[in-house]
C-alpha cells in the first residue's frame, strides 16, 4: 500500500510578498473585473454573442497563481478570460476575440470559450466540461521528456470533478509522477446545481486520495495567500516528488454564463460571499498593512480604466474577422 | 527487396522515424513489456527504453489527451489503441480536441500525432469488437483518415502519417498484421490523397480500401474469368480523398461499385456516391451500388457473421447488378 502524504512536503518556495508586487496584483485583479464588466455590458448590446462566462469574483486565483506559475503552461476551461489576461495575454487581443474580431487572440475563429495565445503559453480555453485535463499530463510529459524546468497548470471547475476524463488524466498523471499542479476553482456551481446536489463529498479536493495524489483545500480569496500555496505545489510538482491537486474555494458574482440570471442562488449567498471580495480585501491588506496610501490605488483604478476602455475601443473599431481566413486553418501544413 | 508481414512493415517505419526524431513516441495499452497486443512494436521498448515506448492503464481517453497535450508543445506522439473500437471511449479527444485545436487557436497549435489501430471486424468478436470507425472520423475537417490493404502501402502510409503535422487516423487490421509482401529496402513514403490502382480496367470502377480490396480481389478473379475487364481503386486514403483518380476512372468506365465494412448508412461510400454521381452523372451508365456489411450490429455466430460481411460473394452480386444493368 501506498501513503499519500497528507499536505505539501515543500513549503512556498518565494519571498514574502513586497508592497510592490501586491500593488502589482492589486493591479491585475482590476483590470480582468474591469474587462469583465465591459465585457458584460457589450453582451447585452450583443457585441459579443455566444456563450460568454465571466469570472468576476474569480480573480484572486488566477491572479495568484499567475505570481507563482508565471512562466509555466497554462490550461484552462471556458471561463478563462481571467486566466488569459492573467498569463500575460493582452487585454485588447481577448476583447477582440470576444468581440469576433480579425485583431482578435484567434482571429475570430475561437471566441469566448478558445482563449489561446502561444507568445505566453497560454493552451486554451476549451468547452468540453474536463475534456482538457487530460491535456495537462501531454504538456508535463513533455516538459519531464525535455528537462524542462517547468510544470503545468491546469484550471477547471467543480463540474469537472465527475468527469471521466478529469478522473483519467488524475491516474495517469500520479502513475507517471508528471509535473501538473491541477487546480479545481470550486465555486459552489456547476452551471446551476449545487455543490451539495453533485457529488457526495464535497471536500472535492479528496478525489485524488483514490489515485494517491497530494492535494490541498484552502480559500482562494486572498491573493497573496493563493501566491504562496501555488508556489509549494509547484517546487513540490516541479521536482519530481508527483502533481498535486489543488481545490481552491471561490465563489462567481454572476451566473454561469451572460444568459444565467442565476436565480438557483439562496437569497442573500451573493451578498455575504462579496464581504470577502479578492479585491476589497487586497485593498485593504495594502492600505491597513503595508500603509499604502489609498489614493496611490484610486489612481491605479484609474490607470485600469484606461486600459480596459481601451481595450472594448480595441475591439469595437477593429475590423471583422476575415472571410478570406476561413480555410486557413483546418490542415496544418 | 525484403518480404515483410504488414506487422513488420509498421514496425520499420515507426522505428525509422524514432530513430531520426527524439520528439517520437509511442503510448498505449501493452505497447511495451507485452510487446504490442498484435505484436507490432515487438522489441521497441528494448530499443527505446521506458520513455519512448510508453505502457498505459486502461484508460483511452486519458492517454489519447495526454498525447494531443505533448503534441501542442512539439512531440510527436503515436497512440496506439488495442482496437478503435476502444478509440469511442476517447472519441472527445479526438473529435473535439485534436481535430479542432489547430483552427479554434488560429494556427498557433499544431497536432503532429498518429491515432493507429486495428479497424473493423476480424473474427467472431461480436458487436463490440467489430466496428468500422472511418465515417466516424473522415466526417470532421482538421483530421486525416488513411488504411492499407499491403505491407508497402501500411509501411509508406505510415512514413507519412508520422511526418504529417495534423491528427491522422490510421487504420489497421488484425486480419492482416501477418499478411506478407515486398517492401523496398530504401526509405520511401506514401502520399496522402493518391488512390493505387490494384487493376487497370475498363468495365466497372471498383472502389474500396483496407482489407476489404483482398475481398475485391477474390471477386475480381470470378469477373476475369468470365470475360470483365473491372478497375479497382484502392483509395488509402478517405480523407482526403483522391476525387481525381475516383472521378477520371469512372468516367473511363461508366459503372461504379463501392465496397467497404462497416454501416451502409451514412458511411463512408454514401460520400464517395454522392461525389461521383454529381461528378459523373453524364458517365453513368448504370446506378452506383454500394456493398458493405449487412446493416445490423455484428453477430457472433460463424453462419451469421459470414452472412453480415461484404464478402466476394456480395460483391459479385453487386457487380453483375451494375454490368447487367441496361
Amino acid at each position: 500500500m501506498s501513503t499519500i502524504p497528507n499536505s505539501l512536503a515543500s513549503k512556498c518556495s518565494l519571498p514574502a510578498i513586497t508592497q510592490e508586487e501586491l500593488i502589482h496584483l492589486y493591479k491585475e485583479m482590476r483590470l480582468i473585473r474591469r474587462v469583465e464588466e465591459l465585457a458584460a455590458k457589450a453582451y447585452t448590446q450583443r457585441k459579443i454573442l455566444g456563450f460568454c462566462h465571466l469570472y468576476i469574483g474569480q480573480e484572486s486565483v488566477a491572479v495568484g497563481t499567475a505570481a507563482a506559475t508565471k512562466d509555466d503552461y497554462w490550461i484552462a476551461a471556458y471561463r478563462e478570460h481571467g486566466h488569459a489576461m492573467a498569463k500575460g495575454v493582452p487585454a485588447k487581443e481577448m476583447m477582440a476575440e470576444l468581440f469576433g474580431k480579425a485583431t482578435g487572440s484567434a482571429i475570430g475563429l475561437g471566441g469566448s470559450m478558445h482563449i489561446f495565445d502561444k507568445k505566453c503559453d497560454f493552451m486554451g480555453g476549451w468547452g468540453i466540461v474536463g475534456g482538457h485535463v487530460p491535456l495537462a499530463n501531454g504538456v508535463a510529459w513533455a516538459i519531464k521528456a525535455r528537462k524542462e524546468d517547468k510544470v503545468c497548470v491546469c484550471f477547471f471547475g467543480d463540474g469537472a470533478m465527475h468527469q471521466g476524463a478529469f478522473f483519467e488524466a488524475l491516474c495517469l498523471a500520479q502513475l507517471y509522477k508528471l509535473p501538473c499542479v491541477f487546480i479545481c476553482e470550486n465555486n459552489y456551481y456547476a452551471m446551476g446545481t449545487s455543490l451539495d446536489r453533485q457529488s457526495a463529498i464535497t471536500d472535492l479536493h479528496r478525489r485524488a486520495d483514490g489515485v494517491g495524489m497530494v492535494s490541498e483545500q484552502f480559500e482562494g480569496f486572498d491573493v497573496e495567500l493563493v501566491r504562496d500555496r501555488v508556489a509549494a505545489a509547484r517546487e513540490y510538482a516541479r521536482s519530481g516528488a508527483g502533481p498535486v491537486l489543488l481545490e481552491i474555494i471561490t465563489y462567481r458574482y454572476r451566473g454561469h454564463s451572460m444568459s444565467d440570471p442565476a436565480k438557483y442562488r439562496p437569497k442573500g449567498e451573493l451578498e455575504e460571499k462579496k464581504l470577502s471580495d479578492p479585491i476589497a480585501i487586497t485593498h485593504k491588506r495594502l492600505t491597513e498593512d503595508f500603509g499604502v496610501n489609498p489614493d496611490v490605488l484610486s489612481k491605479i483604478d484609474a490607470e485600469v480604466e484606461i486600459t480596459a476602455t481601451e481595450a472594448y475601443q480595441f475591439a469595437e473599431e477593429s475590423p471583422e474577422a476575415d472571410l478570406s481566413s476561413l480555410y486557413d486553418f483546418v490542415y496544418a501544413p | 527487396m525484403a518480404k515483410l508481414q504488414i506487422r513488420e512493415a509498421l514496425r520499420r517505419a515507426m522505428t525509422e522515424e524514432m530513430e531520426k526524431d527524439e520528439s517520437i513516441f509511442l503510448i498505449g495499452e501493452e505497447v511495451a513489456q507485452y510487446n504490442g497486443a498484435y505484436k507490432v512494436s515487438q522489441g521497441m521498448l528494448e530499443k527505446f527504453g521506458p520513455e519512448r515506448i510508453v505502457d498505459t492503464p486502461i484508460s483511452e481517453g486519458g492517454f489519447a489527451g495526454l498525447g494531443i497535450g505533448a503534441a501542442m508543445v512539439g512531440m510527436r506522439p503515436i497512440v496506439e489503441f488495442m482496437t478503435w473500437n476502444f478509440s469511442l471511449v476517447a472519441y472527445d479527444q479526438i473529435v473535439n480536441t485534436a481535430a479542432k485545436v489547430y483552427q479554434m487557436s488560429a494556427g498557433q497549435y499544431t497536432l503532429p500525432i498518429v491515432f493507429r489501430a486495428p479497424n473493423g471486424q476480424a473474427e467472431n468478436l461480436a458487436a463490440q469488437h467489430s466496428t468500422s470507425v472511418e465515417s466516424l472520423y473522415a466526417h470532421f475537417p482538421g483530421l486525416k483518415v488513411v488504411t492499407y490493404a499491403t505491407p508497402d502501402d501500411a509501411y509508406g502510409l505510415l512514413k507519412t502519417a508520422i511526418a504529417d503535422n495534423n491528427p491522422v487516423i490510421f487504420l489497421e487490421s488484425e486480419m492482416t498484421y501477418h499478411v506478407k509482401g515486398d517492401v523496398p529496402d530504401e526509405e520511401y513514403s506514401v502520399p496522402f490523397g493518391k488512390a493505387r490502382v490494384r487493376r487497370e480496367g475498363s468495365d466497372i470502377t471498383i472502389i474500396s480500401w483496407g482489407k476489404q480490396i483482398f475481398r475485391v480481389m477474390d471477386a475480381v478473379k470470378k469477373l476475369e474469368a468470365e470475360g470483365y475487364d473491372p478497375e479497382v481503386l484502392d483509395l488509402r486514403s478517405i480523407r482526403p480523398l483522391d476525387q481525381e483518380a475516383i472521378f477520371n476512372s469512372v468516367a473511363k468506365t461508366g459503372r461504379c461499385l463501392v465496397t467497404h465494412e462497416g454501416h451502409i448508412f451514412s458511411g463512408v461510400g454514401a460520400e464517395i456516391v454522392a461525389q461521383v454521381q454529381q461528378a459523373c452523372f453524364e458517365y453513368l451508365s448504370a446506378p452506383i451500388v454500394r456493398v458493405t456489411n449487412r446493416d445490423v450490429p455484428q453477430p457472433y455466430a460463424t453462419i451469421l457473421e459470414k452472412e453480415v460481411n461484404p464478402n466476394p460473394d456480395r460483391i459479385l452480386e453487386g457487380a453483375y447488378q451494375i454490368l447487367r444493368y441496361s
